[in-house]
Protein backbone atom coordinates (compact mmCIF):
# COMPACT_ATOMS: atom_id res chain seq x y z
CA UNK A 1 0.00 0.00 0.00
CA UNK A 2 1.05 3.64 -0.77
CA UNK A 3 2.41 5.90 2.38
CA UNK A 4 -1.25 7.42 3.49
CA UNK A 5 -1.62 11.35 3.01
CA UNK A 6 -2.90 11.69 6.17
CA UNK A 7 -2.60 10.24 9.52
CA UNK A 8 -3.76 11.38 12.91
CA UNK A 9 -2.66 9.19 15.48
CA UNK A 10 -3.72 9.62 19.12
CA UNK A 11 -4.82 13.56 18.82
CA UNK A 12 -5.97 14.94 21.87
CA UNK A 13 -7.28 18.80 22.40
CA UNK A 14 -8.27 20.39 25.75
CA UNK A 15 -9.77 23.45 26.14
CA UNK A 16 -8.85 24.64 29.26
CA UNK A 17 -10.18 21.67 31.54
CA UNK A 18 -12.25 20.62 28.89
CA UNK A 19 -11.17 17.73 26.45
CA UNK A 20 -12.50 17.92 23.63
CA UNK A 21 -10.35 15.20 21.38
CA UNK A 22 -10.36 12.18 23.58
CA UNK A 23 -7.64 10.41 21.36
CA UNK A 24 -8.46 10.49 17.33
CA UNK A 25 -6.77 7.95 14.92
CA UNK A 26 -7.22 8.41 11.53
CA UNK A 27 -5.74 7.34 8.50
CA UNK A 28 -6.37 8.62 4.96
CA UNK A 29 -4.84 8.15 1.49
CA UNK A 30 -4.13 10.25 -1.34
CA UNK A 31 -7.43 10.76 -3.40
CA UNK A 32 -10.13 10.18 -0.53
CA UNK A 33 -13.04 12.42 0.06
CA UNK A 34 -13.67 11.72 3.72
CA UNK A 35 -16.96 13.50 5.49
CA UNK A 36 -16.91 13.79 9.21
CA UNK A 37 -20.11 13.83 10.94
CA UNK A 38 -21.87 14.15 14.00
CA UNK A 39 -23.48 16.63 16.22
CA UNK A 40 -22.22 19.68 17.14
CA UNK A 41 -19.64 19.79 19.86
CA UNK A 42 -18.54 16.35 18.76
CA UNK A 43 -14.99 17.81 17.99
CA UNK A 44 -15.10 17.57 14.34
CA UNK A 45 -14.59 20.93 13.43
CA UNK A 46 -11.48 21.77 16.17
CA UNK A 47 -10.42 18.13 14.24
CA UNK A 48 -10.25 19.57 10.91
CA UNK A 49 -8.53 23.17 12.25
CA UNK A 50 -5.99 20.92 14.30
CA UNK A 51 -4.55 19.34 10.87
CA UNK A 52 -3.92 23.13 9.79
CA UNK A 53 -2.97 24.30 13.34
CA UNK A 54 -5.70 27.02 13.90
CA UNK A 55 -5.67 24.93 16.72
CA UNK A 56 -2.85 24.09 18.56
CA UNK A 57 -3.19 20.57 20.15
CA UNK A 58 -1.70 18.73 23.12
CA UNK A 59 -0.98 15.34 22.56
CA UNK A 60 -0.92 12.94 19.82
CA UNK A 61 0.62 13.72 15.76
CA UNK A 62 -0.47 14.76 12.43
CA UNK A 63 1.22 13.49 10.03
CA UNK A 64 0.82 14.82 6.40
CA UNK A 65 2.96 13.52 3.74
CA UNK A 66 4.73 11.73 6.54
CA UNK A 67 5.97 15.02 7.76
CA UNK A 68 4.95 16.32 11.34
CA UNK A 69 2.28 19.22 11.98
CA UNK A 70 2.56 21.59 14.23
CA UNK A 71 5.53 19.98 16.49
CA UNK A 72 8.37 18.03 16.54
CA UNK A 73 9.65 15.60 19.44
CA UNK A 74 12.63 16.65 20.98
CA UNK A 75 14.26 14.73 23.97
CA UNK A 76 13.21 17.05 26.68
CA UNK A 77 9.83 17.00 25.30
CA UNK A 78 7.10 18.19 22.54
CA UNK A 79 8.04 21.57 21.35
CA UNK A 80 6.00 23.65 18.75
CA UNK A 81 7.62 24.54 15.38
CA UNK A 82 8.79 28.15 14.57
CA UNK A 83 6.08 30.54 13.34
CA UNK A 84 7.48 30.34 9.84
CA UNK A 85 7.53 26.59 9.74
CA UNK A 86 3.99 26.38 10.88
CA UNK A 87 3.03 28.88 8.16
CA UNK A 88 5.08 26.85 5.47
CA UNK A 89 2.98 23.75 6.60
CA UNK A 90 -0.08 25.26 6.63
CA UNK A 91 0.23 26.48 2.87
CA UNK A 92 0.49 22.71 2.64
CA UNK A 93 -3.54 22.17 2.58
CA UNK A 94 -6.46 24.53 1.85
CA UNK A 95 -9.27 25.52 3.87
CA UNK A 96 -12.46 27.06 3.07
CA UNK A 97 -14.56 28.09 6.51
CA UNK A 98 -18.02 28.03 7.08
CA UNK A 99 -18.18 32.18 7.11
CA UNK A 100 -16.14 32.16 3.69
CA UNK A 101 -13.51 34.39 5.26
CA UNK A 102 -12.81 36.62 2.06
CA UNK A 103 -10.67 39.36 2.27
CA UNK A 104 -13.18 41.86 2.19
CA UNK A 105 -11.09 45.11 0.89
CA UNK A 106 -9.83 42.86 -2.21
CA UNK A 107 -11.39 41.85 -5.36
CA UNK A 108 -12.64 38.43 -5.66
CA UNK A 109 -8.86 37.94 -7.70
CA UNK A 110 -6.95 39.74 -5.49
CA UNK A 111 -8.26 37.40 -2.78
CA UNK A 112 -7.27 34.52 -5.06
CA UNK A 113 -3.87 36.46 -5.73
CA UNK A 114 -2.66 37.08 -2.04
CA UNK A 115 -1.13 33.18 -1.02
CA UNK A 116 -0.02 33.30 -4.73
CA UNK A 117 2.38 36.49 -4.43
CA UNK A 118 3.42 36.39 -0.70
CA UNK A 119 3.85 32.97 -0.07
CA UNK A 120 4.37 31.11 -3.55
CA UNK A 121 6.26 34.51 -4.68
CA UNK A 122 4.86 33.67 -7.88
CA UNK A 123 4.81 36.86 -9.92
CA UNK A 124 1.60 39.18 -10.74
CA UNK A 125 1.12 38.44 -14.08
CA UNK A 126 1.53 34.89 -13.65
CA UNK A 127 -0.84 35.13 -10.16
CA UNK A 128 -3.30 37.11 -11.74
CA UNK A 129 -3.96 34.56 -15.01
CA UNK A 130 -3.85 31.43 -12.73
CA UNK A 131 -6.38 33.19 -10.15
CA UNK A 132 -8.58 34.09 -13.33
CA UNK A 133 -8.58 30.50 -14.91
CA UNK A 134 -9.42 29.00 -11.15
CA UNK A 135 -12.39 31.53 -10.93
CA UNK A 136 -13.07 30.18 -13.90
CA UNK A 137 -13.38 26.61 -12.67
CA UNK A 138 -15.59 27.93 -9.71
CA UNK A 139 -17.81 29.76 -12.45
CA UNK A 140 -16.80 33.19 -11.44
CA UNK A 141 -14.83 34.14 -14.38
CA UNK A 142 -16.95 37.40 -15.15
CA UNK A 143 -16.59 38.33 -11.59
CA UNK A 144 -12.84 38.81 -10.92
CA UNK A 145 -12.68 42.19 -10.05
CA UNK A 146 -16.14 42.16 -8.09
CA UNK A 147 -15.48 42.42 -4.57
CA UNK A 148 -17.16 40.26 -1.66
CA UNK A 149 -19.77 43.08 -0.67
CA UNK A 150 -20.96 42.66 -4.20
CA UNK A 151 -21.18 38.83 -4.34
CA UNK A 152 -23.94 36.31 -2.85
CA UNK A 153 -23.55 34.07 -0.62
CA UNK A 154 -22.16 31.21 -2.59
CA UNK A 155 -20.47 32.95 -4.78
CA UNK A 156 -18.81 34.43 -1.90
CA UNK A 157 -17.79 30.90 -0.83
CA UNK A 158 -16.88 29.88 -4.80
CA UNK A 159 -14.38 32.47 -4.28
CA UNK A 160 -13.23 31.39 -1.08
CA UNK A 161 -12.59 27.67 -2.30
CA UNK A 162 -10.80 28.97 -5.38
CA UNK A 163 -8.69 31.50 -3.14
CA UNK A 164 -7.54 27.51 -1.27
CA UNK A 165 -7.32 25.33 -4.10
CA UNK A 166 -4.97 27.93 -6.57
CA UNK A 167 -2.06 27.07 -3.65
CA UNK A 168 -2.31 23.41 -4.97
CA UNK A 169 -2.76 21.99 -1.87
CA UNK A 170 -2.36 18.11 -0.98
CA UNK A 171 -5.60 18.27 1.11
CA UNK A 172 -8.69 20.27 1.36
CA UNK A 173 -10.35 21.29 4.34
CA UNK A 174 -14.18 21.63 4.38
CA UNK A 175 -15.28 23.26 7.38
CA UNK A 176 -19.41 23.18 7.68
CA UNK A 177 -18.90 25.57 3.98
CA UNK A 178 -22.60 25.41 3.22
CA UNK A 179 -23.92 26.41 6.86
CA UNK A 180 -24.02 29.97 6.33
CA UNK A 181 -25.77 29.95 2.91
CA UNK A 182 -28.99 30.24 2.29
CA UNK A 183 -30.88 27.18 0.64
CA UNK A 184 -30.91 28.10 -2.62
CA UNK A 185 -27.02 29.15 -2.76
CA UNK A 186 -26.01 25.54 -1.76
CA UNK A 187 -26.09 23.40 -4.77
CA UNK A 188 -23.77 25.78 -6.84
CA UNK A 189 -21.23 25.10 -4.01
CA UNK A 190 -21.63 21.50 -3.59
CA UNK A 191 -21.40 21.34 -6.91
CA UNK A 192 -17.86 23.35 -7.28
CA UNK A 193 -16.48 20.42 -4.33
CA UNK A 194 -18.27 17.23 -6.35
CA UNK A 195 -16.07 18.73 -9.30
CA UNK A 196 -13.33 18.60 -7.23
CA UNK A 197 -13.80 15.46 -5.70
CA UNK A 198 -14.13 14.10 -9.51
CA UNK A 199 -10.83 15.45 -10.34
CA UNK A 200 -9.12 13.17 -7.32
CA UNK A 201 -8.93 16.10 -5.06
CA UNK A 202 -7.95 14.38 -1.34
CA UNK A 203 -10.45 16.25 0.74
CA UNK A 204 -11.80 16.00 4.05
CA UNK A 205 -15.28 17.84 4.71
CA UNK A 206 -17.13 18.89 7.68
CA UNK A 207 -20.66 18.67 7.08
CA UNK A 208 -24.29 18.57 7.97
CA UNK A 209 -25.32 17.78 4.35
CA UNK A 210 -25.63 13.95 5.12
CA UNK A 211 -27.50 13.60 1.01
CA UNK A 212 -23.88 15.35 -0.23
CA UNK A 213 -21.74 13.19 2.28
CA UNK A 214 -23.58 10.03 1.24
CA UNK A 215 -23.05 10.90 -2.66
CA UNK A 216 -19.74 12.13 -2.53
CA UNK A 217 -17.44 10.67 0.32
CA UNK A 218 -15.33 7.58 -0.34
CA UNK A 219 -15.49 7.61 3.83
CA UNK A 220 -17.54 8.74 6.33
CA UNK A 221 -16.36 9.50 9.68
CA UNK A 222 -18.91 9.89 12.93
CA UNK A 223 -17.41 12.15 15.66
CA UNK A 224 -19.22 11.29 18.54
CA UNK A 225 -18.28 13.13 22.17
CA UNK A 226 -14.32 13.74 20.81
CA UNK A 227 -13.90 10.07 19.44
CA UNK A 228 -14.09 8.54 16.49
CA UNK A 229 -17.78 6.81 17.37
CA UNK A 230 -17.97 5.15 13.71
CA UNK A 231 -16.30 5.10 10.08
CA UNK A 232 -16.75 3.41 6.93
CA UNK A 233 -18.62 3.15 3.53
CA UNK A 234 -21.32 6.00 3.66
CA UNK A 235 -23.80 3.34 1.49
CA UNK A 236 -23.00 0.86 4.01
CA UNK A 237 -23.12 3.61 7.62
CA UNK A 238 -26.08 5.42 6.41
CA UNK A 239 -28.21 1.96 5.60
CA UNK A 240 -27.15 0.44 8.44
CA UNK A 241 -25.45 2.70 11.22
CA UNK A 242 -23.31 -0.11 13.33
CA UNK A 243 -24.30 1.88 16.72
CA UNK A 244 -26.94 3.11 18.46
CA UNK A 245 -25.33 6.41 18.62
CA UNK A 246 -25.11 6.97 15.04
CA UNK A 247 -28.84 6.01 14.03
CA UNK A 248 -29.94 7.91 16.61
CA UNK A 249 -27.80 11.31 14.77
CA UNK A 250 -28.96 9.82 11.98
CA UNK A 251 -32.41 9.97 12.73
CA UNK A 252 -32.65 13.23 14.21
CA UNK A 253 -30.48 14.69 10.78
CA UNK A 254 -31.94 15.54 7.57
CA UNK A 255 -30.93 12.21 5.49
CA UNK A 256 -33.45 10.12 4.62
CA UNK B 1 -22.57 101.56 3.54
CA UNK B 2 -21.93 103.21 6.73
CA UNK B 3 -18.57 105.30 6.43
CA UNK B 4 -17.18 104.27 9.83
CA UNK B 5 -17.82 100.67 9.27
CA UNK B 6 -15.45 101.31 5.57
CA UNK B 7 -12.64 103.22 7.86
CA UNK B 8 -12.80 100.17 10.43
CA UNK B 9 -12.31 97.83 7.66
CA UNK B 10 -9.31 99.59 6.20
CA UNK B 11 -7.60 100.36 9.79
CA UNK B 12 -8.04 96.44 10.26
CA UNK B 13 -6.73 95.42 6.93
CA UNK B 14 -3.75 98.25 7.25
CA UNK B 15 -3.08 96.38 10.75
CA UNK B 16 -3.06 92.78 9.38
CA UNK B 17 -0.61 94.13 6.77
CA UNK B 18 1.65 95.59 9.25
CA UNK B 19 1.69 92.44 11.24
CA UNK B 20 1.62 90.13 8.72
CA UNK B 21 5.15 88.68 8.91
CA UNK B 22 4.05 88.28 12.50
CA UNK B 23 1.39 86.11 11.06
CA UNK B 24 2.78 83.94 9.03
CA UNK B 25 5.38 82.96 11.05
CA UNK B 26 2.84 81.86 14.19
CA UNK B 27 0.87 80.06 11.44
CA UNK B 28 4.19 78.38 10.15
CA UNK B 29 4.77 77.58 13.83
CA UNK B 30 1.29 76.21 14.56
CA UNK B 31 1.64 73.98 11.55
CA UNK B 32 4.79 72.85 12.34
CA UNK B 33 3.66 72.20 15.62
CA UNK B 34 0.74 70.35 14.34
CA UNK B 35 2.21 68.31 12.04
CA UNK B 36 4.84 67.15 13.83
CA UNK B 37 2.62 66.20 16.71
CA UNK B 38 0.04 64.64 14.08
CA UNK B 39 2.97 62.64 12.74
CA UNK B 40 4.89 61.86 15.53
CA UNK B 41 1.53 60.85 17.64
CA UNK B 42 0.36 58.29 15.14
CA UNK B 43 3.67 56.59 14.72
CA UNK B 44 4.01 56.20 17.99
CA UNK B 45 0.17 55.61 19.00
CA UNK B 46 0.15 52.58 16.08
CA UNK B 47 3.36 50.89 17.95
CA UNK B 48 0.97 51.75 21.34
CA UNK B 49 -1.89 49.67 19.63
CA UNK B 50 0.34 46.61 18.13
CA UNK B 51 1.52 46.05 21.93
CA UNK B 52 -2.21 46.21 23.18
CA UNK B 53 -3.28 43.85 20.76
CA UNK B 54 -0.20 41.12 20.14
CA UNK B 55 2.28 41.68 23.17
CA UNK B 56 2.65 40.20 25.43
CA UNK B 57 1.13 40.28 28.95
CA UNK B 58 3.84 42.44 30.47
CA UNK B 59 4.28 44.83 27.70
CA UNK B 60 0.08 45.07 27.41
CA UNK B 61 -0.12 45.71 31.24
CA UNK B 62 2.74 48.38 31.08
CA UNK B 63 1.20 50.43 27.63
CA UNK B 64 -2.63 50.30 29.36
CA UNK B 65 -0.90 51.80 32.36
CA UNK B 66 0.82 54.50 30.03
CA UNK B 67 -2.24 55.13 28.21
CA UNK B 68 -4.62 55.17 30.90
CA UNK B 69 -2.36 57.85 32.97
CA UNK B 70 -1.99 59.82 29.69
CA UNK B 71 -5.48 60.22 28.64
CA UNK B 72 -6.41 60.92 32.13
CA UNK B 73 -4.44 63.78 32.40
CA UNK B 74 -5.41 67.31 31.06
CA UNK B 75 -2.89 68.10 28.12
CA UNK B 76 -1.82 72.04 28.90
CA UNK B 77 -0.30 69.79 32.69
CA UNK B 78 1.17 67.13 30.19
CA UNK B 79 2.75 70.42 28.35
CA UNK B 80 3.96 72.43 31.63
CA UNK B 81 5.23 68.73 32.71
CA UNK B 82 7.55 68.06 29.65
CA UNK B 83 8.48 71.95 29.81
CA UNK B 84 9.41 71.66 33.22
CA UNK B 85 10.11 68.15 34.44
CA UNK B 86 12.72 67.37 31.74
CA UNK B 87 14.65 70.21 32.62
CA UNK B 88 14.94 69.36 36.04
CA UNK B 89 16.93 65.90 35.25
CA UNK B 90 19.44 67.66 33.14
CA UNK B 91 17.38 67.10 29.15
CA UNK B 92 17.27 70.51 28.31
CA UNK B 93 14.09 70.56 25.71
CA UNK B 94 13.39 73.51 24.24
CA UNK B 95 9.81 74.96 24.31
CA UNK B 96 8.88 73.68 20.69
CA UNK B 97 10.78 70.25 21.56
CA UNK B 98 9.06 70.00 24.70
CA UNK B 99 5.66 71.20 23.49
CA UNK B 100 5.67 69.05 20.49
CA UNK B 101 6.53 66.30 23.08
CA UNK B 102 3.87 66.44 25.03
CA UNK B 103 1.43 66.82 22.18
CA UNK B 104 2.60 63.34 20.31
CA UNK B 105 2.59 61.90 23.80
CA UNK B 106 -0.82 62.62 24.55
CA UNK B 107 -2.26 61.75 20.50
CA UNK B 108 -0.33 58.84 20.88
CA UNK B 109 -2.83 57.47 23.72
CA UNK B 110 -5.61 58.80 21.30
CA UNK B 111 -4.85 56.76 18.21
CA UNK B 112 -3.42 53.73 20.24
CA UNK B 113 -6.80 53.91 21.69
CA UNK B 114 -8.84 54.26 17.78
CA UNK B 115 -5.93 51.71 16.06
CA UNK B 116 -6.69 49.10 18.85
CA UNK B 117 -10.07 49.22 18.98
CA UNK B 118 -10.01 48.76 14.74
CA UNK B 119 -7.66 45.95 14.91
CA UNK B 120 -10.00 44.04 17.73
CA UNK B 121 -13.09 44.45 15.94
CA UNK B 122 -11.95 42.86 12.55
CA UNK B 123 -13.77 39.18 12.82
CA UNK B 124 -10.89 36.57 13.88
CA UNK B 125 -11.80 34.65 10.50
CA UNK B 126 -9.82 37.16 8.44
CA UNK B 127 -6.56 36.05 10.45
CA UNK B 128 -8.09 32.37 10.29
CA UNK B 129 -7.94 32.74 6.24
CA UNK B 130 -4.76 34.89 6.25
CA UNK B 131 -3.30 31.71 7.77
CA UNK B 132 -4.80 29.04 6.25
CA UNK B 133 -3.30 30.09 2.99
CA UNK B 134 0.15 30.70 4.48
CA UNK B 135 0.96 34.00 5.14
CA UNK B 136 3.42 34.66 8.50
CA UNK B 137 1.70 37.00 10.78
CA UNK B 138 3.80 39.96 9.18
CA UNK B 139 1.67 39.49 6.11
CA UNK B 140 -1.13 38.98 7.31
CA UNK B 141 -0.95 42.32 9.43
CA UNK B 142 0.08 44.40 6.37
CA UNK B 143 -1.90 42.61 3.34
CA UNK B 144 -4.92 41.79 5.53
CA UNK B 145 -5.28 43.24 9.20
CA UNK B 146 -4.22 46.98 8.52
CA UNK B 147 -5.61 47.36 5.35
CA UNK B 148 -9.10 46.91 7.11
CA UNK B 149 -8.19 48.89 10.12
CA UNK B 150 -6.91 51.69 8.80
CA UNK B 151 -10.76 52.11 6.78
CA UNK B 152 -11.75 52.06 9.80
CA UNK B 153 -9.36 54.13 11.64
CA UNK B 154 -9.28 57.43 8.97
CA UNK B 155 -12.92 59.56 10.14
CA UNK B 156 -11.73 59.33 14.11
CA UNK B 157 -8.41 60.17 12.68
CA UNK B 158 -9.36 63.28 11.30
CA UNK B 159 -11.09 64.15 14.95
CA UNK B 160 -7.81 63.32 16.74
CA UNK B 161 -5.48 65.66 14.67
CA UNK B 162 -8.45 68.24 14.39
CA UNK B 163 -8.03 67.96 18.41
CA UNK B 164 -4.06 68.23 18.06
CA UNK B 165 -4.46 71.61 15.71
CA UNK B 166 -6.52 73.10 18.63
CA UNK B 167 -4.75 71.70 21.61
CA UNK B 168 -1.18 73.57 19.84
CA UNK B 169 -2.39 76.22 21.08
CA UNK B 170 -1.59 75.77 24.59
CA UNK B 171 1.93 75.89 23.44
CA UNK B 172 1.49 79.81 23.89
CA UNK B 173 1.97 79.45 27.95
CA UNK B 174 5.46 77.66 27.84
CA UNK B 175 6.30 80.24 24.81
CA UNK B 176 6.44 79.03 22.14
CA UNK B 177 5.24 81.66 19.24
CA UNK B 178 2.52 79.99 17.53
CA UNK B 179 -0.50 81.69 15.89
CA UNK B 180 -2.28 82.36 19.46
CA UNK B 181 0.57 83.38 21.31
CA UNK B 182 1.21 86.16 17.79
CA UNK B 183 -2.14 87.35 18.03
CA UNK B 184 -1.71 87.75 21.36
CA UNK B 185 1.13 90.04 21.06
CA UNK B 186 -0.59 91.90 18.03
CA UNK B 187 -3.17 92.95 20.05
CA UNK B 188 -1.22 94.34 22.78
CA UNK B 189 0.50 96.74 20.36
CA UNK B 190 -3.04 97.95 18.13
CA UNK B 191 -5.79 96.47 20.40
CA UNK B 192 -8.06 95.16 17.68
CA UNK B 193 -9.01 92.45 19.92
CA UNK B 194 -12.41 91.28 18.42
CA UNK B 195 -10.61 91.28 14.80
CA UNK B 196 -7.52 89.57 15.91
CA UNK B 197 -9.00 87.07 17.49
CA UNK B 198 -11.61 86.35 14.81
CA UNK B 199 -8.79 86.19 12.27
CA UNK B 200 -6.80 83.25 14.26
CA UNK B 201 -10.33 81.41 14.87
CA UNK B 202 -10.76 81.51 11.23
CA UNK B 203 -7.29 80.84 10.50
CA UNK B 204 -7.31 77.87 12.69
CA UNK B 205 -10.76 76.51 11.02
CA UNK B 206 -9.03 76.68 7.69
CA UNK B 207 -6.82 74.44 9.16
CA UNK B 208 -9.37 72.18 10.06
CA UNK B 209 -11.51 72.26 7.27
CA UNK B 210 -8.31 71.21 5.17
CA UNK B 211 -7.74 68.36 7.44
CA UNK B 212 -11.30 66.84 7.24
CA UNK B 213 -11.33 67.52 3.55
CA UNK B 214 -8.21 65.36 3.18
CA UNK B 215 -9.82 62.74 5.55
CA UNK B 216 -12.65 62.38 3.28
CA UNK B 217 -10.45 62.55 0.01
CA UNK B 218 -8.46 59.40 1.40
CA UNK B 219 -11.74 57.76 2.94
CA UNK B 220 -13.14 58.12 -0.47
CA UNK B 221 -10.21 57.04 -2.45
CA UNK B 222 -10.15 53.81 -0.48
CA UNK B 223 -13.54 52.78 -0.34
CA UNK B 224 -14.75 48.93 -0.57
CA UNK B 225 -17.22 49.01 -3.83
CA UNK B 226 -20.19 46.98 -2.52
Amino acid sequence: MNKPLLEIKGLRKWYGAVEVLKGVDCTMAQGEVISIIGSSGSGKTTMLRCINMLEEFQDGQILLDGEAIGYEEHPSGRRRKSEKEVARQRALTGMAFQQFNLFPHMSAAQNVMLGLVKVKKMGRDEARTLAEQWLGRVGLAARADHYPGQLSGGQQQRVAIARAIAMNPKLMLFDEVTSALDPELVGEVLQVIKGLAAEGMSMLLVTHEMRFAYEVSSRVIFMNKGVIGEEGDPKEMFVRPRTERLAEFLKTSSFQ
Amino acid sequence: MDPNFLNDLALFANEIWIARYALLKGLGVTLSISALAILAGSVLGIGVALGLVYGPRVLRAVIRVYVDIVRGTPVLVLVLASYYIFSTVGLDLGPFQAGVLALAVFCSSHIGEIVRGALQAIPPGQAEAAKAIGLTFGQTFSSVLWPQALRQILPTWVNTAAEMVKASTLLSVIGVAELLLRTQEIISRNFLSLQFYFLAGFLYFLINFGIERLGKYVERKTAVPS
